[in-house]
């Protein structure tokens, strides 16, 4: 397990590197120029030397190298930094002071340091979509177990058909028809999410969370129709099998039998499954954020993808990479702890 | 009692007939005619295949019945609700000429209703194609040929770990300008948004076909074929690529069902089509700025797009059914 493990995370290195090189020569054919919005009253010269400034000026290898090292060993380090100096878990140690100023990713359009502007927008987006995806299991778990144990049931079909629609309807459709229903006719939910409001008490609290129903009941919605169709097969796979009969057999409670031996046996692939879908939350829905107007991550890609901002474009892309190469591994591991049948050797 | 010549028969026929060779009483049957009415018998997918028809030939044929042209400008005729709503309010501007009402610039929702239409299912016909043809591909050569089998793979799971969405838009804006000046607006748009999801969702397919060529491929029929001579391509073509359509099958309704939302998806975002061109994603996104007024030309478009692709989901479940032996028959 641990040689798997170790295996797969020295294996996931040159696959990371080769990601980031194939969206950095994509990024490279990028027609936009950063100047084009510079006046033409600037001399061409001057432009060259703001195109310098900018990291331009150089091979594209060379930028990629830069940007390489901007990325695995100057961001570290203002990590360790902020670790030993600011943060309450590790800041009775010593300041390391790694970072001597040198040349972080700078985003194009803030002229500030990318990290930063991803770390100011990582808690929206965490709290919608993260949010939305705890609901969404707990949804989608005791609905895929209850229609697979009434397998062809009312409650069964009326979950099937729920989950196809969750499955077919887009978010780009359900987002503007709860903003129609709930905010502009019955007026309960606020259509845009106020990304300054400060919650400190509880009528502030309750602001909060009606601003947060809607978006985290769309992306709930997809969640759960993708999860409890997982459940629900996995359930219908474990229920047929001998040892639930032998469970039977020996006399142990229906809800023991269901709610121990073949959940426990059925959640395997499911875990696996929420695992997977993790990376999606850190990539933000950028559709789902771009509906109500909620300033998270995937809505700082898109932005950024307009302005032709690509240092931006870039890390962020590799960030979500970087995730989704995360948590396959993680997958896979859990997987291999969870069923014992599994030999990865 | 008189002995009656039946009773004879009986006593006499009864052995010959146990020894009798029986043939087959009914008809022989095709494997297509099973999967045909194990797919009737699944009423979703009866129902999902009977809209996806519906909607498929009224955009087809929709043009040549109603042939009001959909980027026609009629700025009188602007702002027209649907028929229906003088149902409940009867000083809205309706009337017969705009049935389903007209957009801000007076365009007719009807014909771009059946333009966008056209746009959304030809993308996704064409991308699910695309998508098909690269997985089943990249499947069968990975399974057949066992030299290809560890690259081929290793190129799938880096695909599989490509943030989708994002590398999709990067890819849009950043060429949109050359196909555009090589193909014009409309066609380089449709080639790009084409090729960009055909690349980017042929991996499953790929995963599937490998696992199912690399059982076939060790099975007797092979054998057989390979021991008389076959050329490896005659064997793909001839005896794998039949066997592995059903799971092919099944992998285009899905493809195209994901095709048709990351379309209308692109559209949404504003990196779709251009501006003047109808599709359901865009009709959508330029009516949500006025949805409170005008909420038909959100729901309209975002009807069609979510009834074809429930339609499209529901057909991919009954083919699976259908198509699964252990479940056909039952």
């Amino acid at each position: 397990m641990l040689t798997f493990a170790v295996r797969r995370l020295v294996l996931s290195i040159p696959t990371l590197l080769f990601i980031s090189f194939v969206i950095f020569m994509l990024l490279q054919l990028a027609p936009g120029d950063p100047m084009s919005q510079v006046p033409l009253t600037v001399p061409p010269e001057v432009k060259e030397k703001m195109r310098q400034a900018l990291g331009m000026g150089e091979p594209a290898l060379v930028q990629y190298w830069k940007w390489l090292v901007q990325v695995f060993w100057t961001e570290p380090k203002i990590f360790i930094d902020w670790l030993t100096r600011d943060s309450t878990l590790l800041g009775w140690l010593p300041d390391t002071a790694l970072y001597h100023d040198e040349l972080r990713v700078i985003s194009w359009q803030t002229r500030s340091p990318v990290m930063d502007i991803v770390l100011q927008r990582i808690p929206q987006t965490l709290w919608v979509v993260g949010l939305s995806y705890i609901v969404g299991i707990l949804i989608a778990l005791p609905i895929g177990v209850y229609s697979a144990y009434r397998q062809y049931s009312v409650f069964d079909q009326a979950g099937t058909f729920i989950t196809m629609v969750g499955f077919s309807i887009p978010p780009f459709f359900t987002g503007p028809l709860l903003i129609v229903l709930f905010s502009v006719y019955l007026g309960w939910f606020p259509s845009i999410y106020d990304t300054t409001h400060v919650v400190n008490d509880w009528d502030s609290f309750t602001v909060q969370l009606r601003q947060m129903v809607m978006p985290v009941m769309v992306l709930a919605l997809q969640t759960t129709a993708q999860l409890s169709r997982y459940m629900r097969a996995s359930m219908l796979d474990n229920l047929g099998q001998d040892y639930v009969r032998t469970a039977r057999a020996k006399g142990l409670s229906e809800a023991m039998v269901v709610m121990v031996h073949v959940l426990r046996n059925s959640m395997i692939p499911v875990v696996t499954v929420i695992a997977l879908g993790v990376p999606a939350i850190f990539g933000g829905a950028i559709i789902t954020e771009n509906v109500f107007k909620v300033n998270g991550i995937g809505q700082l890609l898109l932005t950024a993808l307009f302005a032709n901002d690509l240092p931006m474009v870039m890390t962020l892309t590799f960030i979500f990479a970087f995730l989704i190469v995360l948590f396959n591994l993680i997958a896979d591991v859990l997987y291999g702890l969870l069923d014992p049948r599994i030999r990865y050797d | 009692m008189t002995d009656s010549p039946q009773d004879d028969l009986i006593v006499a026929d009864a052995p010959i007939e146990a020894l009798a060779d029986k043939g087959p009483t009914a008809p022989p049957r095709s494997k297509w005619k099973d999967v045909w009415d194990q797919f009737r018998k699944h009423k979703g997918a009866m129902t999902g295949a009977f809209f996806f028809l519906l909607i498929t030939l009224g955009v087809l044929l929709g043009p040549f019945l109603w042939t009001l042209d959909a980027q026609k400008l009629d700025i009188r005729a602007k702002d027209m609700r649907p028929i229906y709503t003088a149902l409940w309010s009867p000083d809205a501007r309706v009337g017969w000429a705009h049935p389903l009402g007209s957009d801000q610039l007076g365009r007719d929702n009807l014909a771009q209703l059946i333009a966008g239409g056209r746009a959304s299912m030809a993308v996704g016909w064409t991308a699910m194609l695309l998508s098909l043809a690269i997985g089943t591909g990249m499947g069968v050569s990975a399974g057949f040929f066992r030299k290809l089998d560890g690259p081929l793979m290793r190129l799938t799971d880096l695909f599989l770990s490509l943030p989708i969405l994002p590398l999709l838009l990067v890819a849009v804006t950043l060429f949109r300008q050359p196909l555009r000046a090589n193909f014009g607006p409309e066609g380089g748009m449709f080639i790009l948004i084409v090729t960009i999801i055909g690349i980017t969702s042929w991996m499953p397919t790929a995963r599937i076909v490998r696992g199912d060529v690399l059982a076939l491929k060790e099975r007797e029929f092979v054998l057989a074929a390979r021991s008389i001579g076959t050329r490896p391509f005659k064997i793909i073509w001839r005896h794998l690529l039949p066997n592995v359509l059903s799971p092919i099958m099944v992998s285009a309704t899905l493809g195209l069902a994901t095709a048709i939302i990351t379309e209308s998806a692109l559209s949404f975002l504003g990196v779709g089509f251009p501006s003047d061109f109808p599709t359901w994603g865009k009709m959508l996104a330029d009516a949500v700025a006025r949805m409170e007024d005008f909420p038909e030309r959100v729901v309209l478009p975002g009807i069609a797009i979510s009834l074809t692709v429930l339609g499209v989901n529901y057909i991919g479940d009954g083919l699976r059914d259908a198509l699964d032996p252990r479940i056909r028959g039952r």
